[in-house]
């Protein structure tokens, strides 16, 4: 496989192959926290911070002591085990050092565990054999284009409420074909550069 | 007893269904839905840990501490995972590659924890473990429906099996089946969940109307 720079693969994770967009990753919590373009913004911050630390701390635990000892089926265990204890944590260190931070972003912050856009991209590290540079690369733009479609689907659903829909397609059905035109936005970017 | 379980089986598969009325957990496996065969043995391998998990929270739900029960939960989902993704890789390793990292997040799939805490850790395990398999029932039909019609219109195929060339052939369009590369794509999944949902709206809706 020929070597992407990292910042190629911001982009791509960012555009080309956003993660929920193309790989349908973090859609629970897309379909229930889109009404309000503030609360989705808070969210995709948190998921953005949420992914980048994970992403590198996955990498580090995998190549260090999962692989040297030939355990590396236990990976969905220590990866999720990781993730929750380092949305733990955060939680508490917000809490402490930032009220104002804390009131905006604290209730988001358990509904990150599980969101699988964090796991999804552990894995997807993994699988594609990045370095640790492309990892966190790819963690941050995969948590910037998420926070870039949730915010647009909170604009958009902003203006909804007031639009006639056929009663049987409120709700779901509706930001589903909304996402999906989205979709076919973003598919258009996908010339540009490939990352599987 | 045998009422009970009746009405668990009518709830998981239509009235109170995963995917179209709770609209959870179509994050890990939507992905897949453009290949029958995988989304087949995805729903297999979901109802498979959704079941036994089940099973065993309600096996343990006194023993398990409130305070740490997500925890508990989690961990047993991931080992029943982790034994799905070991029998994928050794059985049919070529799908369990197509598959990807989707296996493993079967984990974070919303519909497991939701049964877990509001089902399995308040009922018996016999009547746990079916609600389990129902669930995962009624969540795979719904995919597996999705699927077929994107294979279909996306590769021509069901199943593995190109059916709309002869089709085409034989209503007199000689160059066959044009494939929809969109159905194959993101955007066509997102279209397909929509629509089936609207109909089943649709559906619920009439029915209501009829009642009153």
């Amino acid at each position: 496989m020929e070597y992407l720079s990292p910042i190629t693969i911001f982009f791509a994770a960012i555009f080309t192959s956003n993660i929920l967009l193309t790989y349908f990753l973090g859609m629970c919590s897309f379909l229930s926290v889109s009404k309000q373009i503030k609360t989705a913004f808070g969210l995709g911050l948190a998921v953005t911070f949420v992914l980048t630390i994970t992403s590198a701390l996955n990498y580090i635990i995998y190549y260090t002591l999962l692989q040297p000892f030939g355990i590396e089926y236990l990976r969905y265990i220590v990866f999720i085990v990781l993730v929750a204890a380092v949305v733990q944590l955060l939680e508490m260190f917000i809490q402490r050092f930032s009220e104002v931070l804390y009131i905006n972003l604290g209730i988001f912050l358990p509904l990150i565990t599980v969101n699988c856009a964090i796991l999804g991209v552990s894995l997807f590290m993994i699988i594609r054999e990045y370095t640790f540079l492309q990892s966190v690369f790819f963690g941050a733009g995969s948590g910037l284009g998420w926070l870039l479609v949730i915010v647009a689907m909170a604009g958009i659903r902003e203006r909804l409420n007031e639009q006639k829909i056929p009663p049987a397609l409120r709700g779901a059905g509706i930001v589903l074909i909304i996402s999906g035109i989205m979709a076919m936005g973003f598919v258009g970017f996908s010339g540009i550069v490939q990352i599987q | 007893m045998k009422s009970k379980a009746i009405d668990i089986i009518k709830e998981d598969l239509w009235k109170n269904n995963p995917v179209t009325v709770q609209i959870l957990g179509i994050c890990s496996t939507l992905a897949v839905t453009n290949i029958f065969l995988n989304t087949l043995l995805m729903g297999l391998g979901l109802t498979f840990v959704m079941a036994f998990s089940a099973l065993t929270i309600s096996l343990l739900r006194y023993v398990i501490p409130q305070r740490v029960r997500m925890m508990v939960q989690v961990l047993v989902i991931s080992s029943f995972v982790i034994i799905v993704d070991l029998s994928l890789k050794t059985t049919v390793s070529h799908i369990s590659r197509a598959l990807g990292p989707y296996v493993g997040l079967i984990i974070t799939n919303c519909i497991i924890m939701g049964r877990l805490e509001a089902f399995a850790s308040s009922n018996k395990p016999g009547i746990a473990f079916l609600d389990g398999i129902m669930s995962g029932i009624g969540y795979s039909w719904i995919l597996l429906v999705i699927a077929f019609f994107r294979e279909l219109l996306g590769f021509g195929t069901v199943v593995g099996i190109q059916v709309m060339d002869p089709l085409m052939q034989t209503i007199g369009v000689t160059e066959g089946w044009t494939s929809w590369a969109f159905m194959i794509m993101a955007p066509g999944g997102f279209f397909m969940l929509a629509l089936f949902i609207w109909v089943s709206n649709s559906m619920a809706m009439g029915h209501r109307n009829m009642e009153n």
